[in-house]
């Protein structure tokens, strides 16, 4: 089993996030519990079911990812660009994703 | 331009008003997602990969100075200093706030805008040629008729709620400009032997994963007429077309399914009831409307031709940009400016709040006030003294917008694609932004001449890749991008939809495969004025087969 860590976007600002260890909606992939063994991913839908219901966040999936260097990257290209935002220079004050944390 | 009335502005804010108390709701938790969902549809909010992201209509892709002033106000105050302009002459916001929204679609009530329809099952934004009012070949101005269908079908209890979403396109000259034949309807404005205006009315054309060249139903149907016949159209369409499948839902479907005579036969039965009730539409309204719309009153500057020539020996650059970008208009003193929104490795389609307040700028003093936005995702000032261009030459460089590459190579048509888009399978932008960096050259562009690259990121085809001469479609295949490549394709009087030329490329190679086309097309063509199109229309895929795969690994395939 891939290991996996709980993603939507929030309410307010549809910003995406992933769930934390104190069960907090971060805007850090980094800082996202990471869920190793089914019962925790179960823990996991539940928490998203629960927090959708509660009108937190959005568009709530449990989502592939693997520690790589101690790093955690999803696996998904999708995941990727939503953790780094978009893979090219778009606006004044922003970022490219970095293309290493992109790559396949 | 079309001007609100009492009863439009009323209309308008109740909506806002309406929309405000929705999202109230919805922010207290009173509303679940399952039933907002929709009404924020309705109101031009999607959710993204990274954000909401919001979808304002451009009717028929005119606005003036003032409305893009306010474009410009909300991307600064609201969003990330940005906007993208669309395929279907809209724009939208990658980063608005859902609780920021009811205040954005406020302040664009207070200059007439909105976002209404710009999703959903329902009547889309009604397109309409980018030079409409401005071009030499037409025969009448289309946009009145936009207006009207967009009056018409604004809120239209009948047609709300479509077993899918529904597009039309309007166009007043033989030279298609509006891609009107992959749209569900496309109208092609014209006269008849009498000297009478009246529509080829054509339906069931589009694009997406089941691309449909549309089917002329009707050669000449009377002005008075349109709405009668538009909603036996509807009617037809709303009552046989697919709502099991959504795939299946759009009416190019029902029109393949039922055939063209057939589907036919039922619109003009349905017509015989309509036709001489209160959708007939009076010429009265027509003119009124039509007023609207008046051309401005272009004064003569003759003096602009010897300018002109002299600006252009002067100084090369301005000379390709006027050559490039500068077409002529029924005024010999004018011409229509286009704006690319392509410069060489940037994003197709953006500008940023500074950008469009440049422009605003340069349309309120040198353009009668009139922008248009194309749906090749570029910016139009259709009326332009050629006294005037180097100055706005001039003033379109210092705002980092006067790249010289219209209907070149590096104008390219791209959707979002992975970057942004929650559909979207592989990334568009990257690629669009490569291949105009390696074709970027302005010599090598000229040398290629006319040659449109279209990319989506997903077969929904936002980016019209199967119109595009080459169409490079983004799939995810084994969790990686890889890119499908067609030729042939276009959206003109003469479509064609583009035929897959092989096997997909990797997104590093993607860019040599295209390079490898062109030079096949360099080196095949019978002289510079034999376009790419009319090149591969002439010898088919297999020279460029052959040159992308080798003639063995094709034959052993």
């Amino acid at each position: 089993m891939a290991d996996k860590v709980l993603t939507g976007n929030r309410l307010g600002d549809g910003i995406a996030v992933w769930l934390d260890a104190a069960g907090n909606w971060t805007e850090n992939l980094q800082d996202a519990l990471v869920a190793r063994h089914a019962e925790a991913v179960q823990s996991l839908e539940e928490i998203g079911k629960r927090d959708f219901a509660a009108n937190l966040v959005l568009d709530v999936n449990v989502i592939d990812v693997a520690e790589v260097n101690g790093k955690i990257r999803p696996l998904r290209l999708r995941e990727r660009i939503r953790a780094e935002g978009p893979t090219m220079v778009y606006a004044d004050g922003y970022k490219a994703a970095d293309p290493d944390f992109i790559a396949a | 331009m079309y001007r609100y009335d009492e009863f439009d502005h009323a209309f308008v804010n109740a909506r806002v008003a309406q929309f405000r108390d929705q999202v109230e709701r919805r922010l207290s938790g009173e509303l679940a997602e399952d039933a907002f969902r929709p009404l924020r549809l309705m109101n031009g909010v999607y959710l993204q990969l990274h954000a909401y992201m919001l979808r304002v209509a451009i009717p028929y892709g005119t606005l003036n100075s003032k409305q893009m002033r306010m474009l410009a106000h909300i991307a600064r105050k609201y969003d990330r200093g940005y906007g993208h302009f669309t395929t279907r002459q809209n724009i939208q916001y990658n980063w608005p706030k859902l609780s920021d929204t009811p205040d954005i679609l406020a302040e664009l009530a207070t200059v007439e805008m909105h976002a209404l329809q710009t999703s959903g099952n329902c009547i889309r934004n009604v397109t309409a040629d980018h030079f409409a009012g401005a071009a030499q070949d037409e025969v009448a101005d289309p946009r009145p008729y936009a207006e009207i269908l967009r009056q018409w079908s604004s809120v239209h209890p009948e047609f709300s709620f479509l077993p899918r979403k529904f597009k039309i396109a309007v166009t007043g000259a033989e030279r298609d400009r509006a891609a009107i034949q992959v749209h569900d309807i496309g109208l092609h404005l014209k006269k008849n032997e009498a000297g009478e205006l009246g529509f080829a009315v054509y339906v069931g054309g589009g694009q997406g994963r089941t691309p449909m060249i549309a089917k002329k139903i009707k050669d000449f149907l009377p002005e008075e007429d349109l709405l009668s016949y538009i909603t036996a159209i509807m009617r037809v369409y709303n009552l046989h077309g697919r709502r099991d499948n959504k795939y299946k839902a759009r009416i190019k479907i029902l029109v393949h399914e039922t055939g063209t005579e057939e589907l036919t036969r039922q619109v003009e039965a349905e017509f015989a009831e309509l036709k001489n009730t209160e959708l007939k539409l009076p010429e009265a309204d027509v003119k009124a409307i039509a007023a609207y719309f008046a051309p401005p009153e272009l004064p003569a500057r003759a003096e602009g031709w010897a300018s002109l020539a002299e600006w252009k020996k002067r100084d090369e650059e301005f000379a390709r940009w006027v050559n490039n970008n500068v077409k002529p208009h029924k005024h010999p003193d004018y011409g229509m400016v286009t704006i690319s929104l392509k410069p060489i490795g940037g994003i197709p389609g953006d500008a940023t709040d500074a950008q469009m307040e440049a422009v605003a700028d340069i349309a309120a003093e040198y353009a009668q006030d009139e922008i248009r936005i194309s749906h090749e995702q570029n910016i139009v000032l259709p009326h332009v003294a050629l006294a005037d261009l180097e100055p706005v030459y001039r003033a379109l460089v210092a705002a980092g917008l006067a790249t010289a590459n219209s209907n070149l190579i590096t104008d390219i048509i791209a959707c979002p694609g992975l970057d942004y888009c929650a559909l979207a399978n592989a990334r568009s932008i990257p690629v669009a932004q490569e291949i105009s960096s390696r074709f970027g050259a302005p010599e090598r562009q000229e040398e290629i001449g006319e040659l449109k690259i279209k990319i989506s990121g997903c077969i929904n085809a936002c980016g019209h890749h199967h119109v595009g001469h080459i169409g490079l479609l983004g799939v995810e295949k084994k969790g990686a991008e890889l890119y499908q490549i067609t030729l042939g394709g276009s959206g003109d009087e003469n479509t064609s939809i583009g035929e897959i030329i092989g096997r997909g490329f990797e997104p590093e190679k993607v860019t040599d495969a295209v390079e490898t086309i062109v030079d096949t097309y360099l080196g095949l063509r019978l002289s510079k004025e034999e376009t790419f199109l009319d090149a591969y229309r002439r010898v088919g895929p297999q020279p460029f087969k052959d040159a992308l795969y080798g003639a063995t690994a094709e034959a052993a395939e």
